[in-house]
């Protein structure tokens, strides 16, 4: 089962491999985009860890619901409301239990993808952040390793399609060839379930 | 690069700290990063707000005062602010008489626009919509996230800004927004890439020999690259692409608006390019503005835009303005 405490974990990690990313996010960026989804992302996970220490809250929807609030207030731009979305549906849908099981999870974040979707209109194959997402979703029931190595490669298989919706779409063909700055970040988001669990079993 | 800055963390509220000093009739909230015009709410007036990413100044903070906008809400370098800004502003300009929000068609602008504007609902505030999406360049709308909002901005908040300094409904400011933004295009051109302070280097690599076409307003490629053309080559290019979407019958109002680094010698000669092409494709033109009003940092070249007027939306452009940047009549 997971607690707020995995919850914390995950975003702690998610913070981490932002910042330590945020240069590969933001020259991605560049090339099919605007130049600053790194610090961008930096500044809103950032922001939630300062609220999740502020407000300390007990119970893994809270942690979300409070994690995807903040993205909203302080991230701008499409991530904002698009993280901020999948992050505080998937709260919602884990509603105020204590404590979690995996399965549960992976249908909130269902219901998070669902949400990003309906917001951003996006679909498969539209090369934005649901490529990652969708299919690291799929692969949850299968545990973390699985999901990172799911979110990862449809990050990568990004590069090939031409983007359909948000900045990179006004290039049309232009926008092929290179990984998509959304999926890419999403992936860290997924990969850092792993770290956030291997913390649990490591204390 | 070498920028006048201090660190890129605070390129925004240092602008904004500036701009409070300057201009005393406007209140500039440099913490929630919302400018309102000094005198707000005005009773019995619909009232303007937009706002965008930092670095396309003077829109939108600029365009604040009367005549145009109750108040904007500046983001992050290129980012769309986030909804709570909007809904402040909104809540500090509304009179009773509702609030107008000018978005720029980006994904970003306009999810953060529809949730601050689901925010200020809540408090009770009636918030309408006008959505500018000029940018011909982005041809295909099924596949991308529709045309891009640029130089058609500074019309839709002059010109629906006038009509609400007249005291006219909601439902009336908005439609002539909407009527402004129908009937204007524009199109982007490119010398150079942009430097965001966050990045410090250029966002794309263009080549000294050659331009970028059809450009957007965030250092954003283009849809097209070429070699360097004239003044008079870029004007029959940007002025036929607007023309092929839009044939024209009523009189334009020519905006002839330089991205930041390209000087006002250069912007005023393709002007004169910009009226001939109009002369010879029988344009009539009824206003021409030309300087620095929507631009994308320290990029040099230059945008068009074209809006085709009746005379009530001529009235409209030319009844008194008091801004920072757009000031006459008053």
């Amino acid at each position: 089962m997971l607690d707020a405490d995995f919850f914390r974990r995950w975003m702690t990690a998610t913070a981490a491999s932002v910042n330590r990313e945020a240069q590969r996010l933001t020259a991605l960026d560049a090339a099919i985009g605007d130049a600053d989804h790194g610090s961008n992302l930096q500044r809103g996970f950032t922001a939630v860890l300062a609220g999740l220490e502020k407000e300390a809250p007990d119970t893994p929807g809270a942690v979300l619901t409070l994690a995807g609030r903040r993205l909203i207030s302080t991230v701008g731009g499409a991530s904002g409301p698009l993280y901020g979305t999948l992050l505080r549906r998937a709260g919602k849908a884990l509603g105020d239990g204590a404590e979690v099981s995996e399965e549960q999870l992976a249908q909130a974040l269902r219901a998070g993808v669902d949400g990003v979707m309906a917001l951003g209109g996006a679909a498969l194959g539209d090369k934005t952040m649901i490529d990652a997402l969708s299919p690291a979703v799929d692969a949850l029931a299968d545990g973390f390793p699985a999901a990172r190595s799911a979110a990862e490669e449809g990050a990568v298989a990004t590069v090939p399609l031409q983007a359909r919706k948000g900045r990179a779409s006004y290039l049309g063909e232009r926008s092929i060839g290179h990984q998509d700055p959304g999926a890419t970040s999403s992936a860290l988001l997924i990969a850092a379930l792993e770290e956030a669990a291997a913390g649990a079993s490591g204390e | 690069m070498k920028m006048l800055i201090n660190v890129p963390e605070t390129v925004v509220a240092d602008a904004l700290r500036g701009m409070a000093a300057a201009h005393p009739e406007l209140t500039v909230d440099v913490e929630n990063r919302v400018i309102v015009r000094r005198d707000a709410p005005v009773a019995g007036q619909v009232a303007l707000v937009s706002g965008g990413g930092s670095g396309h100044e003077p829109l939108h903070g600029g365009f604040v005062g009367p005549g145009m906008l109750s108040a904007a809400c500046p983001g992050e370098v290129f980012t769309s602010p986030v909804p709570d800004q909007m809904a402040r502003a909104a809540a500090a300009v509304d009179s009773g008489a509702g609030v107008l929000f000018v978005v720029k068609n980006y994904t970003g602008d306009v999810l953060n626009f529809d949730m601050a504007a689901e925010l200020a609902e809540d408090e009770g505030i009636q918030v309408a919509k006008v959505l500018v999406n000029d940018d011909v360049a982005v041809t295909d709308s099924l596949y991308t996230a529709g045309r891009r909002g640029t130089g058609a901005t500074l019309f839709v908040e002059k010109i629906a800004g006038a009509a609400a300094a007249e005291g006219q409904p909601l439902e009336r400011v908005e439609s002539i927004g909407r009527q402004v933004n129908e009937n204007a295009r524009s199109f982007g051109v490119a010398l150079t890439a942009v430097t965001t302070p966050a990045k410090g280097s250029p966002t794309f690599d263009l080549p000294p020999g050659e331009l970028e076409l059809g450009i957007g307003i965030h250092g954003e490629p283009g849809r097209e690259r070429r070699a360097m053309m004239t003044s008079g080559e870029i004007a029959d290019f940007a002025v036929h692409a607007i023309l092929e979407d839009m044939p024209p019958r009523n009189p334009v109002l020519v905006l002839v608006n330089g991205m930041g680094a390209t000087p006002l010698l250069e912007l005023y000669g393709f002007n004169a390019e910009v009226q001939r092409v109009l002369a010879e494709r029988g344009v009539s033109v009824a206003r021409t503005l030309v300087g620095n009003y929507v631009t994308s940092l320290d990029m040099a070249g230059a945008s068009v835009t074209l809006c085709q007027v009746d005379e009530e939306l001529l009235r409209l452009w030319d009844a008194p303005v008091k801004t920072p940047a757009l000031r006459w009549g008053m």
